[in-house]
């Protein structure tokens, strides 16, 4: 009982903080761009921090 | 062609028990209501403001956001969204709709709704919690919700591109200057809260220094150490933000490293303009990204562990409803009840910058039309309702302490007995003693002259706090607090100088080709550099300004967030007519005439009025006869040619935002007209229908 509900806390700050981002483009490449060279999670982290930063995210 | 949604009356679907139910919340709410406007004891208990809130935002929520969604806009959970049909994995990603809710709230909810409030304070607690629950509710949360609807029925497209889209090139060029411009001012006023936070202060020098080695730490963490482990770095990083903050009672402690971060505030200005720089043209990976993961984080815990405290608690509120400053001889800023409360809480109850987030990210990640409601509507609830904590949080201190606080020196006197004597003399009874004994308890060497909301913010908050662990731990909750301010307000700072930037590099690009060219490093710097430079100059002026500078920028941003709202209320209006839903007009017509009717009588007020506290022509022309009849005092003498260029400077500023508004509101005036007479014009560009394939539909 308690097991799962930590499991499902830390699923839902993993997601909620971003951490989850990889395994989700994973999942969308599985589907649409197998064909193409599936970028590591390095890789895929570098791309995604600079285009996701550069642009207006946040408030006042 | 679009499934026909069944018309209902939002009240159709209701059953007796529940008819029963929304009675009971109808007259909680109204007894809540009529107790905090009524209430002339001494104290108030706070949870009256939270039933009060509660109910009507329950209200607000149930009923007026579902009339919208099913008489006005009529969402439509059939029609695929452009996170289902334009998915890349990336941008456009069908999200869970409770994550996407969290993530827009971390986007929206800033330092905004917590400053904004406590300055309002000044007027006492009751006109700015009924202008934060009324105004969200109607202004606000409707502005969020319909932004976000357009934006979803338009690919995900900017509130620039939307304006210019629906009314004209007009309307594109004012958003976007209007979003230059508010950053810039945004980040000079939000720059000195942090400025006047830190100064003298090395416990919150330091803790606020130390959040930039540990965001690097972070970002080096995230790319070279342990790629892409989001989680570890952030929780790395909440662990060494906390020791930083407990180290930096140490430091307080030790006179050597007490020097090092003791800094008056014009240092600290150039400090924090420096550091502004440095964090505009460092990779996002370096900074940027690690301190958002880290401000998201804290920002959610602390309101959420304030609202418990708050709950748990129900602190005594020990504000009067209303002061005698109503009548706009308010320390903390000048100008009448009206309309002054409403320019001052602009986040919180209607801020015209969520019209970015709301036509940004967000609607990129709806899995499902019909979630518009309870992301921009209900997320927009959530921040009204951080905006009556942080107001609750400020008037729970005695006034006499709150106001010791909030006077800048210029007004109270910048001894500590002369401050107290004209504090109490307003009938705010407060003691040297009473002071001191403050500060040693919250760490600091004064409290006195603390302009700018953060540090009283963070002293009721720190007392709520210490209700629960004690008062020992004061003095960290204090720093902690203050250091979750600086944390966001510093992102806030990098994030919106960027966005200055991109737009700057976009504009100056029509003349020379190669500044426009966004990752060209020489142009990265020049514009970074002119941004800066910018919001800078309003920074260092000012900590040099008697008054604190919080005074007269502080009124300049909530006019800027305003007229930006009414922008996005003009697109909205003007999409509504469009869709042949001009019956319903009123939704989005009502919020934008009071906005119009709020920003231009206040900007109005900060050009021509008389009174040289409310008037920056009027301060102007004051300071030069008395320059001229040399009756300053010396060091204000030297400042005065500054001070005169820089009211010079505000006026201009103001009177520009109030025409950039003023000819969108007949630039869309006109489309309207035009559209109901049946002429042609621009079409509605809403992307054709197309139906979900996911299961919800």
């Amino acid at each position: 009982m308690w097991h799962l509900l930590w499991n499902r806390f830390k699923q839902i700050l993993r997601v909620l903080n971003g951490d989850d981002a990889y395994a989700r483009y994973l999942a969308h490449w599985r589907i649409l761009h197998a064909e193409e060279p599936l970028p590591s999670r390095a890789e895929f982290f570098r791309r995604e921090t600079e285009r996701r930063w550069n642009g207006i995210r946040r408030c006042c | 062609m679009s499934v026909p949604v069944p018309k209902t009356s939002v009240f159709s679907a209701l059953r007796w028990p529940a008819v029963v139910g929304w009675l009971a919340v109808s007259v909680v709410g109204a007894g809540a209501l009529g107790a905090i406007a009524l209430n002339r004891g001494e104290t108030i208990n706070s949870a009256w403001f939270v039933v009060a809130a509660a109910c009507v935002y329950a209200i607000g929520f149930r009923f007026y956001s579902l009339f919208i969604a099913t008489r006005v806009l009529l969402l439509d959970s059939t029609r695929a969204t452009p996170a289902e049909r334009l998915n890349d994995g990336r941008d456009f990603v069908p999200t869970n709709r409770w994550i996407v809710f969290g993530h827009h709230f971390a986007a929206i909810a800033g330092p905004g709704p917590l400053i904004g409030p406590t300055l309002a304070a000044q007027f006492g607690y009751l006109p700015g919690t009924l202008w934060i629950v009324l105004g969200g509710v109607l202004g606000g949360c409707v502005q969020d919700f319909i932004i976000l609807f357009c934006s979803l029925r338009r690919d995900g497209r900017s509130l620039g591109q939307m304006a210019r889209e629906e009314i004209g090139p007009l309307g594109g060029f004012a958003a976007m200057l209007g979003v230059v411009l508010i950053s810039l001012i945004l980040i000079a006023v939000l720059g000195l809260v942090v400025v006047n936070a830190m100064k003298h202060s090395p416990w919150a020098t330091f803790t606020v220094a130390a959040t930039i080695p540990i965001a690097l730490l972070m970002g080096i963490y995230m790319r070279n150490l342990r790629p892409g482990r989001v989680l570890e770095a952030t929780t790395l990083g909440v662990v060494l933000l906390l020791l930083a903050v407990t180290g930096g009672g140490y430091v307080e402690g030790i006179p050597a490293l007490r020097n090092v971060f003791d800094y008056d505030a014009p240092t600290l200005a150039l400090f924090v303009i420096a550091y502004g720089f440095c964090a505009a043209v460092v990779p996002v990976w370096l900074l940027l990204a690690p301190r958002d993961y880290l401000s998201t984080f804290m920002k959610i815990g602390t309101i959420l562990a304030l609202a418990v405290a708050i709950l748990l608690l129900n602190p005594l509120i020990k504000m009067p409803a209303l002061t005698q400053f109503i009548d706009g001889t308010g320390p903390i800023f000048s100008g009448k009840l009206f309309p002054f409360v409403f320019i001052t809480i602009a986040c919180g109850a209607i801020s015209g910058f969520h019209a970015m987030i709301s036509s940004g990210t967000t609607p990129k990640l709806l899995t499902n039309e019909a979630d518009a409601r309870m992301v921009g509507y209900g997320a927009m609830v959530v921040e009204s309702f951080v905006a009556v904590m942080a107001m609750i949080a400020a008037t729970v201190l005695d006034p006499g302490v709150y106001f010791a606080i909030n006077s800048p020196a210029g007004i109270v006197g910048a001894e500590a007995a002369q401050a107290v004597a004209t504090i109490s003399s307003w009938g705010f009874p407060v003691s040297v003693a009473q002071m001191s004994a403050l500060a040693r308890d919250m760490g600091e060497a004064t409290l006195f002259a603390r302009t700018g909301g953060a540090p009283s913010l963070a002293v009721g908050m720190a007392s709520i706090f210490a209700q629960i662990t004690g008062p020992g731990l004061l003095a960290v909750w204090y720093h902690f607090a203050i250091m979750f301010e600086a944390l966001f307000i510093l992102t806030t700072l990098d994030a919106g100088t960027r966005v200055a930037r991109f737009i700057a590099q976009d504009f100056l690009g029509n003349f020379i080709p190669a500044l426009g060219r966004t990752s060209w490093y020489p142009s990265v710097l020049i514009t970074s550099a002119l941004v800066v430079g910018a919001w800078g100059y309003f920074l260092y002026q000012g900590t040099q300004d008697p008054l604190g500078g919080i005074n007269s920028m502080w009124p300049l941003f909530g006019i800027a967030n305003q007229m930006l709202a009414a922008i996005a209320l003009c697109v909205a209006t003007t999409v509504l007519v469009k869709s042949d839903r001009a019956r319903y007009v009123w939704v989005t017509a009502v919020p934008l005439a009071w906005l119009l009717l709020i920003t231009t009588t206040a900007a109005l007020h900060k050009l021509f009025n008389p009174l040289p506290k409310i008037g920056f022509l009027a301060h102007a022309s004051d300071l030069s006869a008395k320059l001229a009849a040399h009756t300053l005092p010396t060091p204000l003498a030297t400042l005065a040619p500054r001070m005169i260029f820089n009211d010079r400077l505000n006026s201009g500023l103001t009177l520009l935002f109030m025409v950039l508004a003023w000819v969108l509101v007949c630039d869309m005036v006109w489309v309207c007209v035009r559209h109901l007479r049946g002429q042609a014009g621009r079409p509605l560009a809403e992307v054709a229908y197309v139906r979900t394939a996911l299961t919800h539909g």
